[in-house]
């Protein structure tokens, strides 16, 4: 009992700005209408622990400068891997289709600033922004893309299977609703083992209506493990927007179904992000059980590769509006305002990091394909092993 | 093609001829729909159906949401109760999501209620590799579903097939499963227009030949053919057969090839272990044995998931050479 009252609370932290959820007898068109204009509208507020922009310079309190650096760094870090892997794609030289996390570097960075490689977590199709926030370097990454040995994987998996389990990333997945029973089990393994250790499991909205992420949530919050469920909400499942695949504008209100908070924040603000996050993964190391996170955010490019505006089934101005909330632009202007950075160092973290970038696709241009004999390699372990 | 109305035929792709076929489909039964993830804003990924919204309006054509357990419970459930649906199963790897409903609800309701029970539903699914899209999007599935007591299985190799054997399986008043391939989606050929049937469960003889009968599946069709040309270079004169139905399957025109040719292999994309290929072996040596001159051959992909490296792709995947190469191998040429 004391859980489900629990859960209440922490789903009415939500933010005001979004309506009190609809009624499960709702007419669904005018759920739909809703959810058409909450997309229209992507001024979300945050949770109530999210302060408003702070106008002192110096002696602010939260994160330090060194961490405000590292969540631009991360965000920046994707943005330009994204960019020049999604033009690869486009220009044909890397083969299969890559899904671009443009627009929604600041979940990653905000989520993957508090976790050490101990931390697991389970990506999506969508996969390449969260590997890289989790520690991910480039060269093994551009590698994987192009299918070579130097690959994270070998070059048998490619921009959907990318993982590295050094680094606690288990995996990108092919499969819509394949990574949260995956993260239930290592976070039950966690909690087995006698770890502090948490793991995030990242979907998408599309994802949400999976019937493998309600069964993982509803084990997590019975056996309390330390698992966040963060939902990237970006408003679409491929071609299908979020008034079309579910009658519920807040995916977050299920939490209270499943018996855990529930908690909704502005995915286009990193410190946002970095905030509920760091409550969520804060809880779920004491033994305070999971959270489910839903991000409001938004993919600029397309389902799959780069193209983003004359779309059929979105209009360029929801586009625009969006990219006018973009997460590293915005969070750039803020450290210059208070003095953590100034526009030159900005400017020069996006010139060394293209310069790694050039590098490592050079580096993985110029590395082997696998050889024939490693078809048949690591279908098994050898016994023993 | 002699069961085709010949009105003017025209050439087009294979994902066109889905499309008509369904669109047949959608004109004849007003009991039907379709409904599949990105299936009706977006005329599928694949662009299989394109326009079906605005020509039949949101009644007959429904994006699901991403839950392909619902969206196969939705065909058993509606089937059951006077509709007759198609489904759509984005790519087969996903058919995981979906197995209880097909194994266990789909396959076996007629059979367990005792004959009251008629799901006239139709599945609609991609299968195949050669396309880079790895482990989670390229498998061949079919045997898994053909395993399956109370569902048909129809696999259909080029356009003339994809929309005779749409049209074939929403008419039909069991469960079956069209699966389509992926690599094949751009193969033109001519196709009449209006609706015509290609029989469940009848094989297709594409090429006459004395010396050995090549049985292959999908898109391994067209691969058997290049071989058969290679062979021919070789002195052997090759009988290819399109299965294009696994459930049920054809074995009578693929006994009687045998009984004239002496010698059969057997080809599909899948897996060779468990795949289509020994269950048909094993058919050709009960019925045919003392025909057979040569062990029966199978080709299939090897025992790994598919792999994303287009170099590992390329070895993986079955093709004349292969097909050549077994032959040769087999029978020492
Ligand atoms: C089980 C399964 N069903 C369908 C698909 C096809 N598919 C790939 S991505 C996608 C949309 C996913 O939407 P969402 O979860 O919102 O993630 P987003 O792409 O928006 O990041 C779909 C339907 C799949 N890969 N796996
Ligand atoms: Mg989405």
């Amino acid at each position: 009992m004391a859980k489900k009252i629990k859960a209440k609370k922490q789903a009415a932290k939500a933010p005001a700005a979004k309506n009190k959820k609809p009624a499960a007898n709702n007419k669904k068109p005018a759920a739909k209408a809703k959810i058409a204009a909450a997309r229209k509208k992507p001024a979300v507020k945050t949770t109530a622990s999210r302060k408003s922009t702070p106008k002192k310079t110096r002696k602010r309190s939260g994160p330090s400068d060194q961490t405000l650096k590292e969540l631009h760094l991360k965000m920046v870090r994707i943005r330009c891997f994204e960019e020049a892997g999604g033009q690869m794609m486009e220009d044909g030289k890397i083969p299969g289709a890559l899904h671009l996390y443009v627009g929604e570097e600041a979940i990653a960075a905000g989520v993957m600033q508090h976790l050490s490689n101990e931390d697991q977590i389970t990506s999506t199709h969508r996969g390449h922004g969260h590997l890289v926030a989790k520690g991910g370097e480039f060269k093994p990454m551009f590698a994987e893309l192009l299918g070579r040995s130097t690959g994270y994987c070998g070059g048998k998996g490619g921009s959907m299977h990318i993982s590295n389990l050094e680094l606690g990333m288990l995996g990108a997945n092919g499969i819509v609703g394949g990574g949260p029973p995956i993260a239930m089990g290592a976070a039950f393994s966690n909690k087995f083992r006698k770890t502090k250790n948490v793991t995030i499991s990242f979907f998408g909205d599309g994802a949400s209506n999976e019937g493998s992420v309600h069964e993982a949530a509803n084990m997590a919050a019975l056996y309390k493990l330390p698992c966040i469920f963060v939902c990237e909400n970006n408003g679409y499942g491929e071609y299908t927007s979020q008034a079309n695949h579910q009658a519920i504008v807040d995916v977050a209100d299920r939490a209270a179904g499943y018996g855990m908070p529930g908690v909704i924040v502005d995915g286009m603000d990193v410190m946002a992000v970095y905030e509920a996050a760091g409550e969520a993964i804060e809880r779920a190391r004491n033994g305070g059980g999971p959270t489910l996170l839903e991000c409001k955010t938004y993919r600029y490019y397309d389902h799959v590769g780069m193209r983003g505006m004359g779309m059929s089934y979105r209009t360029d101005e929801e586009v625009e509006a969006w990219r006018k909330r973009d997460a590293i632009a915005g969070f750039e202007q803020r450290l210059i305002e208070l003095g953590v950075m100034n526009r030159k160092q900005v400017d020069s973290i996006y010139t060394r990091i293209n310069n790694e970038i050039e590098e490592a696709i050079a580096y993985a241009f110029d590395s082997p394909h696998p050889e024939p004999h490693e078809l048949l390699e690591n279908v098994y372990c050898e016994k023993g092993a | 093609m002699s069961e085709a109305k010949k009105q003017e035929a025209r050439k087009i792709p294979y994902v066109a001829a889905i499309k008509e076929g369904v669109r047949e489909v959608l004109l004849e039964q007003d009991n039907s729909f379709v409904a599949g993830e990105d299936v009706a804003g977006a005329g599928g990924v694949f662009g299989h159906y394109g326009g079906l919204l605005q020509e039949f309006g949101p009644d007959r054509v429904y994006d699901t949401p991403i839950s392909e357990k619902a969206i196969m419970g939705l065909g058993v459930g509606a089937s059951a109760t006077g509709c007759r649906p198609i489904v759509d199963i984005m790519f087969i790897d996903f058919i995981g999501e979906c197995m209880d409903e097909i194994a266990n609800q789909m396959a076996k309701m007629r059979y367990m209620f005792g004959g009251n029970a008629t799901l006239p539903v139709t599945i609609i699914t991609m299968s195949g590799g050669g396309l880079s899209m790895a482990a989670q999007h390229s498998q061949c599935l079919e045997a898994w579903l053909a395993h399956l007591p109370g569902v048909k299985v129809v696999c259909p190799s080029n356009a003339y097939d994809a929309k005779g054997m749409t049209i074939a399986a929403a008419r039909d008043d069991n469960p079956v499963f069209v699966v389509f391939n992926k690599a094949s989606l751009g193969m033109s050929m001519e196709v009449p227009e209006g609706a015509y049937e290609v029989p469940i469960g009848k094989a297709a003889i594409c090429r006459e030949g004395s010396d050995l009968t090549i049985v292959a599946i999908s898109r391994m069709v067209h691969e058997a053919m290049a071989a058969a040309d290679q062979l021919k270079d070789l002195g052997l004169d090759v009988e290819v057969i399109d299965a294009r139905s696994v459930q049920p399957f054809d074995t009578e025109t693929v006994i009687k090839s045998i009984k004239k040719t002496h010698r059969a292999l057997i080809v599909h994309e899948a897996v060779k272990f468990g795949g289509i290929g020994g269950e048909i072996s094993a058919q050709i040596q009960e019925q045919a044995f003392d025909y057979l001159d040569a062990p029966v051959m199978r080709v299939g992909a090897p025992f790994c998931p598919v792999p994303f490296s287009p170099v590992l792709e390329e070895i993986y995947i079955p093709n004349a050479d292969t097909i050549v190469a077994k032959v040769k191998d087999t029978l020492e040429l």
